[in-house]
C-alpha cells in the first residue's frame, strides 16, 4: 500500500498545489494506471509521431452523477465518449488527454478506483492517455470529480462523414438498444433508486466503425447518441441535411427492462442518453452489408435499419423527424424541451 | 413488454379502426372530450387520430392539472420558496410552468430559492426529516389520482410529529369539472363545447370509480366511457361511444374495468375524506371560478395547512394576454387557433402552461404533430 493511498486519505488542496503532493498524486495514481511509453516522457507536452493524412480532434467533459453505476464508471465514461466522438468521425483514435477536476475531500480510494477504470478502458480500447492535467477545487465547488478528455485521431483515406452527404432513400440504422445508459444512471440517482438489471452500455465503438468504413467507404454520417438520445442526434441531422426522416416505431430495438423503466418513469428511451450505440445513415443498398459488419462486433449484436431518409424539406421549412407509431399511426419525433422531468398522474 | 405491448398491437389496432369506420355514421359529427391530458398524449404519442374517419373529432379537456392551476397559486408558491425560504418541494412538471412576470420555478431556483423537484410525497417527507431547522412545504397539486398520496404525507407527519412540513394544497375534483363544461356558465351558447360524449379518466377513476360519473350522465345526458391509456383502449372506448350515440343511449361503461371498479378505491376516498375538506369555490385556469371543485386541509390537520402557516399576499396575477389557454382547456378552441402556438409560444420558451405540460394539449400538438398543425394555421391565415 503506498503513502497516498491509506485507508480513509482523502484529495486535499495540496494535492492540486503543482508541489510534492502533487507529483506524489500523479505518480502514484495516475501515472501507474495510465502507465504506457508516451506518458512515460514525462513532458509537458506529450511528443506523438505525426500521421500522414486527415487528423480528428474533440474534446469531452464529463460530469456524471452518481459517479459509478451499473456497468462503468465517470471514467470508463470519459474514454468511451471521447474514443467515439473520433470514430463518429470515421477516424481510428491514437491518442488521449484527461483533464481532472477533483473536489476537495474526495476519498483517494474512488479516486483509486476510477483512473484504475479508465486505465483498463483505454488499454482494452488501444488508445493510450499521453498527457494530462489535475486540478483540486475547494470543497462544496465541485461534484467529486470532473473529467474532461480530448482525442486525436487518423481519418483513412477516401472516407467523408458529413451531414451533407445525406440524401433522400438512404437507410437509418442504429447499432443497438436503446436507453441503457440514461436508465442505468437514472436508476442509482438519488431520490429515485430502483433496481434493475440494466447496465450501462458504455463502450468503444472505434474497432467496429473501422470495419463498417473498411467494408462501406460511403457512409454517409455515423453520430453517437449521448445526451438527448436518438431523437436530439437524428433531429440534429434532419435539420443539418434539410431532410424528413420517418422511423418505424416497431424496428426500433430497446430492451424490455429500459421500456418498462421508461413506461413507470413516463420517459421516451428516444430521449434518453446512450454511450456505446451509434446511429449511421448510409445508401440504402448497402444497408445489409452493414449491418452484417456491425453484428459480427459484440457491441452492434442488436444492430437493426429503423427507418429510411425521405424527400428533401420544403425550402425555408426546417428538415422534420417522423414516426410510424406500433399501432400505424404517425407523429412527430421532438426534441426534448429542457431536461428530463417526470409526469404527475 | 408484457401487460403493455397487448394493449399496443398493430393487427388489433387495424381491426377496430375497421370497427369503428363501419360504426360511425357518414351523415354526423362526433365530437368526444377526452377530459384528461394522459388521454390527449396517448392518442397524439401513437398518431390514433390518423385510424379513425375524419368525421371522429377528439376534443382535449381541461384534465391537466399544471394546465388548470390558476397563475396566482403558481405565484404563491414562488411567493413562499422567494420570500418565506421554505424548501419547496414539487412534482417536475410544475417546474417549467411559467408566473408572473415568465418567471417559473426553474428561474427561482436558478436565483437561488430552495425548490426541489420530487417523485412522491413521500419523498418530500424525508426532506423534511433530513431538515428539522427548515419548513419544508409541498405543493400539492392534481385529480383524485395524486390527492390520495398527499393525504397520506400528511398522515405520516402527524404521525411522525413533524412539526416542519406542510402542503400548499390545490388538489381539484374531475367530476365538477366535467359538470363545468358542460353547464358552461356565463358563457353565449354559441361559444359553448359541443361534444356528443365523454372518454372518463383512467387513473382518476381507479380512485372515485365509475359509480362517481352517473349522476352526471342522469343530469347532461352524455355517454361517459372510462377508457384506459394505453392506445388500443383508447380506440374501444371510442367505438362504444359512437355505439352509444347511435343508439341513442348515454350511459357509463368501463372499458378500463381491468382497474377500475364501480366503487373505487375504499380506502384512498376515506383518507382523502379524512385530511381534506371541499373548499366552497376553486379558480381554475380556463374555467373561472367552480364550485365545490376543490380541496382544502381540514381543519383537524390544520397545522399541515401551507396556507395557514405563511402569510402569503393577495396577488393580481394576470394570465400572458393572446394566450389561448383558457378557451382551449374548455374545449372551445383548439391549440391550432392560438396565434402564439408554435411561434412565441413553444415547449422551450412556454407562454402558457398548455404547453408545458406533459399532459398540455399545446404539448401534445407541438410535440407530436406539429408540422401538421402549423401547415393548417398558415392556410387558415
Amino acid at each position: 500500500m503506498s503513502r497516498l493511498l491509506r485507508p480513509g486519505a482523502t484529495v486535499e488542496m495540496a494535492h492540486g498545489g503543482g508541489g510534492l503532493a502533487t507529483t506524489r498524486l500523479v505518480r502514484e495514481i495516475f501515472a501507474r494506471h495510465f502507465a504506457n511509453p508516451i506518458l512515460a516522457q514525462g513532458h509537458d507536452a506529450a511528443r506523438i509521431e505525426a500521421p500522414s493524412g486527415r487528423l480528428v480532434m474533440t474534446t469531452d467533459a464529463h460530469v456524471v452523477s452518481p459517479l459509478e453505476f451499473p456497468g462503468g464508471d465517470i471514467g470508463s465514461l470519459a474514454v468511451h465518449g471521447t474514443i467515439n466522438d473520433v470514430a463518429m468521425g470515421g477516424a481510428q483514435p491514437i491518442a488521449l488527454s484527461a483533464a481532472f477536476i477533483i473536489e476537495e475531500g474526495f476519498p483517494l480510494e474512488t479516486l483509486d478506483r476510477i483512473a484504475q477504470s479508465m486505465g483498463r478502458a483505454a488499454r482494452d480500447a488501444g488508445v493510450p492517455i499521453v498527457t494530462g492535467d489535475t486540478k483540486v477545487v475547494e470543497r462544496g465547488h465541485g461534484d467529486g470529480v470532473y473529467i474532461a478528455t480530448t482525442g486525436i485521431g487518423v481519418v483513412p483515406e477516401g472516407v467523408t462523414i458529413a451531414p451533407e452527404n445525406i440524401a433522400p432513400g438512404m437507410a437509418i440504422l442504429v447499432s443497438g438498444t436503446l436507453g441503457d445508459h440514461g436508465v442505468a444512471i437514472l436508476s442509482r440517482r438519488q431520490g429515485l433508486e430502483f433496481s434493475t438489471t440494466i447496465a450501462s452500455d458504455s463502450a468503444a465503438l472505434h474497432r467496429m466503425v473501422a470495419d463498417m468504413v473498411a467494408a462501406v467507404p460511403d457512409i454517409a454520417v455515423l453520430r453517437d447518441p449521448t445526451r438527448g438520445g436518438l431523437s436530439a442526434t437524428l433531429n440534429e441531422l434532419a435539420e443539418a441535411a434539410g431532410v424528413t426522416m420517418t422511423l418505424d416505431e416497431a424496428a426500433i430495438p430497446v430492451r424490455p427492462e429500459v421500456a418498462g423503466a421508461c413506461e413507470l418513469l413516463g420517459l421516451d428511451p428516444m430521449h434518453i442518453a446512450n454511450e456505446g450505440k451509434l446511429v449511421c445513415i448510409c445508401p440504402a443498398d448497402r444497408a445489409q452489408d452493414v449491418l452484417d459488419v456491425m453484428r459480427s462486433h459484440p457491441e452492434g449484436r442488436d444492430a437493426a435499419l429503423i427507418g429510411t431518409v425521405g424527400d428533401r424539406a420544403a425550402p425555408g421549412t426546417p428538415g422534420l423527424l417522423r414516426m410510424t407509431t406500433l399501432i400505424g399511426g404517425t407523429r412527430v419525433v421532438d426534441w426534448l424541451a429542457g431536461e428530463p422531468l417526470p409526469r404527475i398522474c | 413488454m408484457k401487460y403493455v405491448s397487448e394493449f399496443r398491437d398493430p393487427a388489433l389496432a387495424r381491426s377496430l379502426a375497421r370497427a369503428i369506420a363501419q360504426e360511425a355514421r357518414p351523415d354526423r359529427t362526433y365530437a368526444f372530450m377526452e377530459f384528461c391530458g394522459g388521454h390527449t398524449h396517448a392518442i397524439f404519442r401513437y398518431g390514433v387520430q390518423d385510424l379513425v374517419p375524419a368525421n371522429v373529432r377528439f376534443v382535449h379537456g381541461p384534465g391537466c392539472p399544471v394546465c388548470v392551476l390558476p397563475m396566482r397559486r403558481l405565484d404563491d408558491a414562488l411567493e413562499l420558496a422567494e420570500r418565506h425560504g421554505v424548501i419547496l418541494a414539487t412534482y417536475g412538471d410544475m417546474m417549467r410552468v411559467p408566473g408572473s412576470g415568465r418567471r417559473s420555478m426553474l428561474t427561482a431556483r436558478a436565483a437561488g430559492a430552495d425548490i426541489r423537484m420530487v417523485y412522491s410525497t413521500l419523498d418530500a417527507l424525508t426532506i423534511a426529516r433530513d431538515n428539522p431547522d427548515r419548513q419544508v412545504v409541498f405543493m400539492g397539486i392534481g385529480f383524485e389520482t395524486t390527492t390520495p398520496a398527499t393525504a397520506l404525507a400528511i398522515l405520516a407527519a402527524r404521525r411522525e410529529g413533524l412539526t416542519n412540513f406542510s402542503v400548499f394544497c390545490n388538489h381539484v375534483l374531475t367530476p365538477p369539472a366535467i359538470a363545468h363544461v358542460l353547464e358552461a356558465p356565463g358563457i353565449d351558447p354559441d361559444q359553448a363545447v359541443r361534444l356528443d360524449g365523454f372518454l372518463g379518466p383512467s387513473h382518476v377513476s381507479t380512485v372515485i370509480g365509475a359509480a362517481a360519473y352517473r349522476p352526471l350522465v342522469a343530469r347532461f345526458g352524455k355517454p361517459v366511457v372510462i377508457a384506459g391509456f394505453e392506445p388500443l383502449d383508447v380506440m374501444q372506448s371510442v367505438l362504444m361511444l359512437i355505439r352509444q350515440v347511435n343508439e341513442g343511449r348515454a350511459e357509463v361503461e368501463n372499458q378500463y374495468a381491468r382497474v377500475v371498479t364501480e366503487t373505487g378505491n375504499a380506502k384512498a376516498q376515506a383518507i382523502m375524506d379524512d385530511v381534506f375538506v371541499l373548499r366552497d369555490t376553486f379558480e381554475w385556469r380556463g374555467l373561472g371560478q367552480v364550485p365545490q371543485s376543490a380541496r382544502a386541509i381540514a381543519p383537524a390537520y390544520g397545522e399541515f395547512d401551507a396556507e395557514r402557516r405563511f402569510a402569503v399576499s393577495e396577488k393580481q396575477s394576470r394570465e400572458t394576454k393572446s394566450c389561448e389557454c383558457p378557451a382551449i382547456l374548455r374545449g372551445v378552441k383548439s391549440p391550432k387557433d392560438c396565434k402564439l402556438f408554435g411561434r412565441a409560444c413553444t415547449p422551450e420558451t412556454p407562454m402558457g402552461a398548455c404547453m408545458v405540460s406533459s399532459e398540455g394539449s399545446c404539448a401534445a400538438y407541438y410535440t407530436y404533430r406539429r408540422a401538421e398543425t402549423l401547415a393548417e394555421m398558415e392556410a387558415a391565415e
